[in-house]
């Protein structure tokens, strides 16, 4: 096998005295810098009755703070040259800023103010309510296929509360959230023990060590909460949603199967990565030559390994999953016979040439990824938030490097079975 | 406990890192363009060819199949032998047709940049169009204009177009679904004669590898690329036109109206370009804008509005887009015009202008700290005729703007007089609201 080509991006890393995490992972060829913070709370953190408040919080964060009003913080990034944005997944929350690496210590500084006092106020919550009623109505109540699959294939696939709620929200547990309720969350969960501060592209890690001393140091330490436990069975019958669609003009299709643990089974989690690219990836895919090019019965197919965080970054349960979109009539069970019978021919084995391509194919694709100081800088807070292990970013080649063709036939076998998945089929028409 | 520090004050931008370029034009008038960008040990390669929607005189639907078409099947190769040598070259390469080109995107493993632009070559001069695969590739294409025909943006964006393009054919719809169902091999194997050469195309190539390599590479690999097309300039749209009524395109049950206004711009480099470009930041351009600090942050109408100028080879184009709650239609276009309104009448504080300056001077340069950004950047700023001193020099030309240009540029350009305006939505709901703001036509989703 030819030598893995990989990335090796330096971390350097650090601990400040109230518990707020650090990890750097410089470049001084850039002339950007990357700041980011991660919070360990996500969707999976979030209690009954406040389905949506997660996301509603990150909203909140942006309303200003105890010493900046409302719409300084992005205007002091934006116009300084920089963007900023954050956003809510299953088990983190981020918030991040790319800027000319002349403006580091005002990124450090923003992240640090609002990690000490958060403004809230019930003129901000009302319209940020409004503001995320207006985003799920674009994103997912007036738009065809509009959350699908991310939104409701883990409302199928998962039956406790953590991972199989409407983590969006629902509007009436939106209506319902009080300023205490924010209060408590960001006492609980915004804690600097609860958070990890990642810096990429141009930096100084000893200088900028000293800055963040001095920015988050004072930051007061409160306990971080104990982690989120998701973990649930894997389901033993296949569980099969209707999912009417009222905007979409043709069926289609959302499967997803459990996969092994992606911490605690990291080496099998990482050859379902590669099984999921051969099943779905690309036009060399099975399931592309099988139901677009060879049966025709389908005019699209995607998928993957991961939930809405990415492939990598997901400490909780994940899956692979996969969609296709079809003409005609829904019959999902014309695809799923398909599906079933490319899964069988795969788990009976498969040549070392076949992985051997799809492996080369996928370690070009990831390395082209992380040239990008914003996909660097995520997945090293996230592999450190997750896993205090950040240089993951370095592995995952020779991660994927180690997994032969056995492996891949053995977890189709184990895992990719029509009793452990769930089926989401999309019915298009009613009114719009 | 210590208060909080003040806020930090922020050097001055270091000045941008300008790449140096191996530029040449091959004998047979294709171009390329090569920068060394070494951050990962890959390639990213930008192919332009004009022959994009406008150069097609039927409905479009050769134009936007041949990309497709083109990569399935060579002289020597079926589509599954080319997925399967780019996978073992780790390699991604895929194309589509815009209103003007015909784009091809691809990224290889860098110590395979010569078999790929090989491939590519294959792919240009020897496509076969074998009948089951066009027929995969017009029914796959059939599906995603339905689907994209059902999205409420497209249909905004469609209504857009034939309003600010006229009979143009930067105003002609998506192609129909029947039709492009119809379509065989024949059609396309003469509109890539027809249209497909080196002459007014360009390549870009960034990567971890020195300009001289990779433009020699292309040269030996693409330099037998010889087709003799037909040239013609496709005639430019006439400007938009003004003071008409609003269209409303009815989409019964809506939960949101899309408010989308569009006048004419001016071409990048244009000597009022720069202070046209940042009356556009400031009203609606960004974040902190006075759009988005009005609609979403005051008032909470919406998730996204915003400004965006749309280049094409032809013609420049201002485009207002704001997807707002039914009920809040009129009284978000009413906050809109008020905004534009503003921008025409009073001069731009000297703070306010500044921040905008920093901004789109700061977001250029980070569009260009990967190597797929480089390569887009200098691929968009080559099909507007422009070179990289338009990157080396923007920011200086910024820098030069002053309030009393922002304010001579936007009255004249921002001005709702100048602009039209187009909406999807319930016009059960809102067609009497926005009457009272100015007279209204309806029409229906196609």
């Amino acid at each position: 096998m030819p030598k893995t080509r990989t990335t090796a991006i330096p971390i350097e890393r650090t601990r400040l005295d109230n518990g707020l995490r650090v990890v750097f992972a410089p470049d001084r060829s850039s002339q950007a810098v990357f700041v980011s913070v991660y919070y360990d709370v996500g969707f999976r953190s979030e209690p009954k009755g406040k389905t949506g408040f997660a996301h509603l919080f990150e909203h909140l964060m942006f309303q200003g703070s105890a010493t900046l009003e409302k719409g300084m913080h992005d205007s002091l990034v934006t116009g300084n040259g920089g963007i900023l944005n954050g956003s809510t997944r299953n088990d983190f929350t981020n918030y991040f800023e790319m800027m000319p690496s002349n403006a580091l210590e005002l990124a450090l500084f923003l992240e640090a103010d609002r990690m000490r006092a958060v403004r809230l106020t019930p003129e901000n919550l009302q319209n940020q309510v409004d503001v995320v009623k207006e985003e799920i109505l674009v994103n997912v109540k007036n738009q065809p296929y509009g959350g699908f699959p991310w939104l409701y294939l883990p409302m199928a696939l998962f039956t406790t509360f953590p991972n199989a709620h409407d983590a969006y929200g629902d509007f009436a547990d939106l209506d319902a959230a009080t300023l205490d309720d924010a209060a408590e969350f960001f006492d609980r969960y915004y804690a600097p023990a609860n958070a990890v501060l990642a810096i990429a592209g141009d930096v100084d890690p000893d200088q900028t060590a000293t800055l963040i001393e001095q920015h988050f140091g004072s930051i007061q330490a409160r306990p971080a909460p104990p982690t989120v436990d998701a973990s649930e069975a894997v389901p033993s019958e296949e569980r099969r949603v209707v999912h009417p669609d009222p905007h979409a003009p043709q069926p289609a299709i959302a499967v997803a199967y459990r996969v092994p643990d992606p911490i605690a089974e990291f080496d099998d989690y990482a050859a379902t990565v590669l099984l999921s690219s051969i099943l779905i990836e690309g036009e060399a895919s099975r399931l592309y030559q099988r139901l677009v090019k060879n049966d025709r019965i389908a005019s699209h197919v995607s998928g993957d390994v991961g939930l809405v965080a990415g492939t990598f970054e997901v400490r909780g349960p994940s899956m692979l999953h996969l969609a296709a979109w079809y003409p005609g009539t829904p019959d999902p069970d014309r695809i799923l016979k398909a599906i079933d019978e490319e899964v069988a021919s795969v788990a009976d084995g498969i040549d070392a040439e076949e992985l051997d391509r799809f492996r080369s194919s996928y370690t070009a694709e990831y390395l082209g990824s992380v040239d990008a100081l914003s996909q660097r800088g995520m997945l090293v807070a996230a592999f450190e938030q997750q896993r205090a292990h950040a240089e993951l970013i370095n592995e995952i080649p020779s991660a994927l490097a180690r997994v032969t063709a056995d492996d891949v036939s053995r977890l189709a076998r184990a895992w990719i079975q029509p009793n452990r998945r769930a089926v989401l089929d999309v019915q298009p028409g009613g009114h719009a | 406990m210590s208060t909080a520090a003040a806020i930090p004050s922020v050097g001055k931008a270091r000045p941008l890192k300008v790449p140096a370029v191996d530029d040449r034009t091959l004998r047979t008038g294709l171009r390329v363009i090569a920068v060394k960008r070494s951050s990962v040990p890959r390639a990213e390669l930008r192919l332009r060819i004009p022959a994009g929607m406008v150069h097609d005189s039927g409905d479009g639907v050769r134009a936007r199949l041949l990309p497709d078409a083109m990569l399935a099947g060579t002289k020597d190769r079926s589509s599954v032998e080319i997925a399967r040598e780019l996978q073992r070259l780790g390699a991604s390469l895929a194309a589509h047709s815009d209103d003007d080109d015909l784009i091809v995107h691809a990224g290889v493993l860098e110590q395979n940049l010569k078999p790929l632009l090989a491939l590519i070559a294959e792919t240009l001069t020897e496509p076969s169009f074998p009948t089951d695969e066009v027929a995969v590739a017009r029914d796959r294409i059939a599906q995603e204009i339905i689907i994209r025909r059902s999205q409420p943006s497209a249909i905004a964006a469609e209504a857009l177009d034939a309003r600010v393009y006229g009979r143009h054919r930067y105003g002609r719809p998506l192609p129909k679904p029947d039709a492009v169902r119809r379509i065989g091999p024949g059609p396309l194997r003469t509109y890539h004669a027809q249209h497909v050469g080196p002459r007014g195309s360009s390549l870009v190539i960034v990567g971890d590898v020195s300009p001289s390599k990779a433009g020699d590479l292309a040269e030996e690999m693409l330099g037998s690329w010889r087709a003799k097309v037909s040239s013609a300039a496709p005639a430019k749209p006439t400007p938009p036109p003004t003071h008409l009524p609003v269209l409303i395109v009815d989409r019964p049950g809506a939960l949101q109206t899309n408010i989308r206004l569009a006048g004419r711009w001016l071409r990048r480099g244009e000597p009022d370009f720069y202070a046209l470009a940042l009356a556009h930041i400031v009203f609606g351009g960004y974040f902190s804008s006075r759009l988005v600090k009005n609609i979403r942050e005051d008032k909470g109408y919406t998730y996204s509005p915003g400004s965006a100028v749309d280049h094409r080879r032809l013609t420049s184009t201002f485009i207002v887009a704001a997807d707002v709650g039914t009920e809040v239609t009129a009284p978000s276009l009413l906050e809109i015009t008020y905004e534009l309104g503003r921008m025409t009448l009073m001069p731009v504080p000297q703070d306010e202008l500044d921040a905008g300056r920093r901004y789109l001077a700061g977001v250029t340069m980070l569009s260009t700290q990967t190597q797929s950004g480089l390569a887009s950047y200098i691929d968009s700023i080559t099909s507007a005729g422009l070179g990289i001193d338009y990157l080396r020099d923007f920011r200086a030309n910024l820098e030069r703007v002053t309030p009393d240009d922002v304010l001579r540029v936007a009255s004249d350009y921002l001005s709702p007089q100048n602009l039209l305006t187009v909406m999807v939505g319930d016009a059960g709901v809102i067609r009497r609201p926005v009457e009272t703001l100015g007279p209204v036509e309806l029409t229906k989703a196609r």
